[in-house]
């Protein structure tokens, strides 16, 4: 992210271009049936296998509202310390085609579920708010299959009438990277609150990024909206392209039409898919089959209680343990890291030295192996008797290395394979010692050079005892001892 | 000797009860009566073998000593609109032609439930739109009555639930579902000398019940008379958790609650519906109406309902706007017709299933619909109609605190000729008049027969009540019933 200090500019030929970003980023909520049928919602299945009579528009069926998509909503809005309205009402979009089998979309336009709320993103000290507008919740359309046949589309409406929450921002983005930030930030929100899983390859969360470009501090320019793009990567490649593209048109002397474009993410190009005059006139009107939705103060404790730690407030909290910064950031980003350092500390771990371990060891071996934190071979609680097994000095940085490979390989308790494998660190002074004489006497010319002022040779007659003792020995114990021997010459 | 299809639904439940005779004797007259009167074109598939198989049931019941259902072994016309599983349901439209439910709506299950069997499903107008059956698009019903001045043209049986008005009417079935966005109960009940009420709005449950305009669309019965319609009444009402905005309340025992004195109850007179051309006839209907519920021991007061002309452009915007949407589904992609020549696009899918596949009304009211939604009319429109409909409803909730019940005439005439007014959309769409303001608000009210005119045509008259006192107004009808004494019924000619 640019720096507040070096605002993002295109750099036209004709002087500097500032960017105005909105995003409407549209988020499955996760649940188990469909916003308005008890259809089910699992990803991947059988075309027309998630179908009920509803979602299928039969004759005479009729939505009647999932509660359970409601809630993950308000909590979504909750999470963002946005207004919640007590009193909201689902409207039709009205179009035709042959994904929407009602040939009209549930959704919210005139009294959306959520209101006024907002996202900090941050980049080092700097802290900027993007302003979300509202959360609405509608239903999603099925999807078009143009592949299966030569002459004929197939229809599969398994998504047909899953619940979105459509959250859009206000125009408060000024860079692709800005963008970047809040989308991951808002991703990571719905993520620890559990309404969305955040899946930007399935499907379960794509963004509408409105773009347009101005002289700094001038009037909004006219924008554009590039539909249905789905990955973080993607989006800030569209802003980059659709900005520049812009610049372009305008220092060309021509306008930019408001117009719907789309993104094709081999080129990392958009085109237009259809302008205003286009547009379809979609007769909004307020659904007849649904009463408005009434949410009582019980409903919305209820909701308000369920909501977890959120990224902001649990990084504070990291930072508040002598976590750093960077740590407690790394810890954060993502809730299931977040909830296994939860568990970790939770088992009993000192705060600073597991952050350290998490984010070091922990990471890298996962890295290596290609898992994520979820299938870690290694759960909180073993971690944190490893942990333990440090810090009273039973096992040496080096000895715990070795143990949580050992762990990585065998699931096996610490203790069994210090147990089993002998790795215990011994701080026996008298075994110490007599290996200590022992190095010393074989290497008189080292002893020598040492006494004579070359004090850098410590560390080797420091190595030399450790290797003796197969690593196993206290380090401090063997410092100790032979600083005591070395000056007793 | 009884003849069977004389006999309205209460008598044959206590019938059967007795032993006086077999709910299969019943199926198998019934049955009978409806293979006869094909010239009336009230069925449009009739399932003689559904009403024989609840009547085996009810009989083997009665033999096996268990506790009698609500409706055993009465069997009933099913309105088209209403889906049942296996029996194809086209709300009369060759767009849903062939299709056959895998689902029973809610209120045919219920009626099921209680015991009634199935004659058949009923014509009715073009999913719903109508008033005189005549945009039905496997021709019209033509009524049972015919004039007694020697006219001898064929006579809307009303609409939209004509098919139901015409059966009942001419006893081949006691009673028939019905279902009333803006009269479509009342209106044909008063064509035909039968009765019908529509309850309030959330009583029936809508799912499987091909919707037309959902916030008015209401199911209710149509039967010989209003003990008749409270039984029915009682089988199809209650709480749907697959309808939104159905009503989570109890259903209360209607028929045992029946009683015919208006002591201490105060009628209203609502004066503008005294509308300017009303035919004499009709106005000495009303009054004959209000004689009436005063000896049944009623205070008369003349009470105003000032929007009441506001009240039908209200609802031609706001039932079309409803159904421009509702009837968006029946693209010719996943059921029904399909009208796809080779070469054609999706969009030419579309245009030519839909000009296909939906009748002349249908299509004016889809064009109605989508004008008053569209951008840059619907505030103009739509939301100055949801306005009106709002002050509709608060003169009602004023009205109540001077009466209980309201009476009016429910047509400003008889029955009137087929082709008549089908040239003529907004003439028809006059008709609806009286039972608007009613449906807008969301509130119960019944049709009840209350003399015939000069041509011997049945006359009907309505009361309205308050949202959930389908007792007040059952028992108004009921007084107004035993006191009008209408025994006309229709010479058989078919």
């Amino acid at each position: 992210m640019a720096d507040a200090s070096t605002p993002f500019r295109i750099k036209g030929a004709t002087g500097d271009w500032e960017v105005v970003i909105g995003l409407e980023v549209h988020a499955q909520v996760t649940s188990n049936a469909k916003l308005f049928s008890g259809a089910a919602t699992a990803f991947g299945a059988e075309p027309n296998t998630q179908v009920s009579l509803v979602d299928a528009a039969m004759p005479g069926m009729l939505p009647v509202p999932n509660r359970e998509c409601i809630r993950q909503a308000v909590r979504t809005g909750m999470a963002i310390d946005a207004q919640i309205n007590r009193w909201s009402r689902f409207d039709r979009k009205n179009y035709f085609y042959a994904d929407l089998p009602q040939g009209y979309q549930i959704s919210q336009l005139y009294h959306p579920l959520v209101g006024e709320g907002s996202v900090e993103i941050e980049d080092g000290e700097t802290v900027k708010t993007i302003g979300v507008e509202r959360i609405h919740v509608e239903q999603d359309a099925g999807k078009l299959m143009h592949d299966q046949h030569p002459t004929r589309s197939y229809v599969d409406l398994n998504r047909s009438g899953v619940a979105l929450m459509e959250i859009v921002s206000r125009p408060d983005m000024r860079s692709p990277a800005e963008a970047g930030a809040y989308l991951r930030k808002l991703r990571a929100i719905l993520r620890y609150v559990g309404s969305c899983d955040g899946n930007m390859e399935e499907g379960s969360m794509r963004a509408d990024v409105n773009v347009s470009v101005r002289r700094p501090g001038e009037e909004f320019g006219t924008r554009t909206e590039t539909k249905n793009v789905n990955s973080v990567r993607f989006v800030m490649a569209a802003i980059e392209h659709e900005a520049n593209r812009q610049v372009d048109v305008l220092e060309a002397g021509g306008k930019i039409v408001q117009e719907t474009r789309l993104f094709n993410p081999d080129t990392g190009t958009t085109r237009s898919m259809r302008s205003k005059e286009d547009a379809h006139d979609y007769r909004y009107f307020p659904d007849p089959d649904l009463l408005p939705l009434e949410l009582d103060e019980a409903f919305l404790a209820e909701c308000r209680a369920s909501l977890p730690e959120l990224p902001d407030a649990k990084r504070k909290r990291y930072e508040g343990l002598g976590i750093t910064p960077y740590n407690a950031d790394v810890l954060t980003a993502e809730v299931e890291s977040a909830r296994w350092f939860d568990a970790l500390l939770e088992a009993g771990a000192k705060p600073v030295a597991a952050a350290n371990w998490v984010t070091s060891e922990l990471f890298g071996a996962l890295n290596r192996l290609g898992k994520s934190i979820a299938d870690s071979p290694v759960t909180p609680a073993r971690a944190a008797e490893l942990l333990a097994l440090v810090a009273d000095g039973t096992l040496s940085g080096s000895l715990a290395k070795q143990v949580f490979e050992a762990m990585l390989e065998t699931g096996d308790a610490p203790g069994r394979i210090v147990e089993e494998r002998g790795l215990k660190q011994t701080s026996d002074t008298g075994a110490i010692e007599s290996v200590i004489a022992e190095v010393l006497a074989k290497n008189p010319g080292q002893l020598e050079q040492y006494r004579a002022g070359k004090e850098a040779l410590f560390g080797f007659f420091v190595g030399q005892t450790m290797k003796s003792m197969g690593g196993k020995a206290n380090p401090k114990v063997v410092n100790d001892l032979l600083r005591k021997a070395l000056a007793s010459g | 000797m009884t003849v069977l299809t004389d006999l309205g639904i209460a008598a044959i439940r206590d019938g059967v009860r007795a032993g006086d005779f077999s709910a299969r004797e019943v199926a198998e007259a019934f049955n009978a009566a409806v293979a006869a009167a094909k010239p009336l074109n009230a069925f449009l598939v009739e399932t003689p073998e559904h009403a024989l198989a609840a009547a085996d049931a009810a009989d083997a019941a009665r033999a096996a000593g268990e506790p009698s259902k609500p409706m055993a072994g009465v069997p009933i016309g099913m309105k088209d609109l209403f889906c049942t599983q296996g029996v194809a349901s086209t709300a009369a439209s060759h767009i849903l032609e062939g299709f056959v439910p895998q689902y029973e709506s809610t209120v045919s299950q219920k009626l099921w439930d209680a015991g009634a069997g199935m004659l058949g499903k009923l014509n009715m107008d073009q999913f719903a739109m109508g008033s005189s059956n005549e945009t039905s698009c496997f021709g019209n019903v033509i009524s049972p009555w015919r004039r007694s001045d020697g006219g001898n043209a064929d006579l809307a049986p009303g609409g939209s639930s004509g098919g139901s008005s015409a059966a009942v009417a001419a006893r081949i079935a006691p009673g028939a579902t019905g279902t009333d966005t803006g009269g479509s109960i009342r209106q044909p009940a008063a064509f035909t000398g039968i009765s019908g009420i529509k309850p309030t709005y959330g009583r029936c449950s809508r799912w499987g019940v091909i919707a037309f305009a959902s916030s008015l669309d209401q199911a209710g019965p149509m039967a010989r008379d209003v003990r008749d319609c409270a039984i029915m009444l009682e089988a199809m009402a209650g709480f749907d958790a697959k309808d939104a905005t159905s009503l989570d309340i109890a259903v209360p025992q209607w028929e045992a609650g029946l009683n015919a004195s208006l002591t201490g109850k105060r009628v209203g007179i609502p004066k503008e519906y005294r509308v300017d051309g009303m035919p004499q006839e009709i106005e000495a209907l009303w009054q004959r109406g209000i004689d009436w519920v005063r000896d049944a021991g009623a205070e008369v007061v003349e009470v105003s309902l000032p929007h009441t002309r506001y009240a039908l452009p209200a609802y031609y915007i706001i039932a079309p706007a409803e159904a421009s949407s509702n009837l968006a589904r029946y693209d010719g992609v996943r059921y029904g017709l399909r009208d796809l020549p080779d070469g054609a696009n999706l969009q030419e899918m579309y245009a030519r299933t839909r000009a296909e596949g939906f009748g002349d009304e249908v299509k004016r009211r889809i064009l109605i619909g989508t004008y008053v939604l569209s951008a840059g009319f619907y505030d103009a429109y739509y939301t100055q109609a949801q306005k009106v409909r709002t002050l509709i409803a608060q003169d009602f909730e004023r009205a109540w605190e001077r009466c209980d019940v309201l009476l009016t005439p429910t047509a400003p005439s008889a029955a009137f000729a087929l082709g008549e007014k089908s040239a003529d959309p907004i003439a028809m769409y006059l008709n609806d008049v009286f039972t608007v303001p009613s449906s807008l608000a969301g509130l119960p009210a019944m049709s009840v027969p209350g003399g015939v005119d000069a041509g011997g045509l049945p006359l009907g008259l309505q009361i309205i009540g308050r949202a959930l006192d389908e007792q007040g107004v059952l028992n108004a009808a009921l007084a107004i019933e035993e006191r009008a004494g209408f025994v006309a019924r229709p010479g058989r000619w078919w």
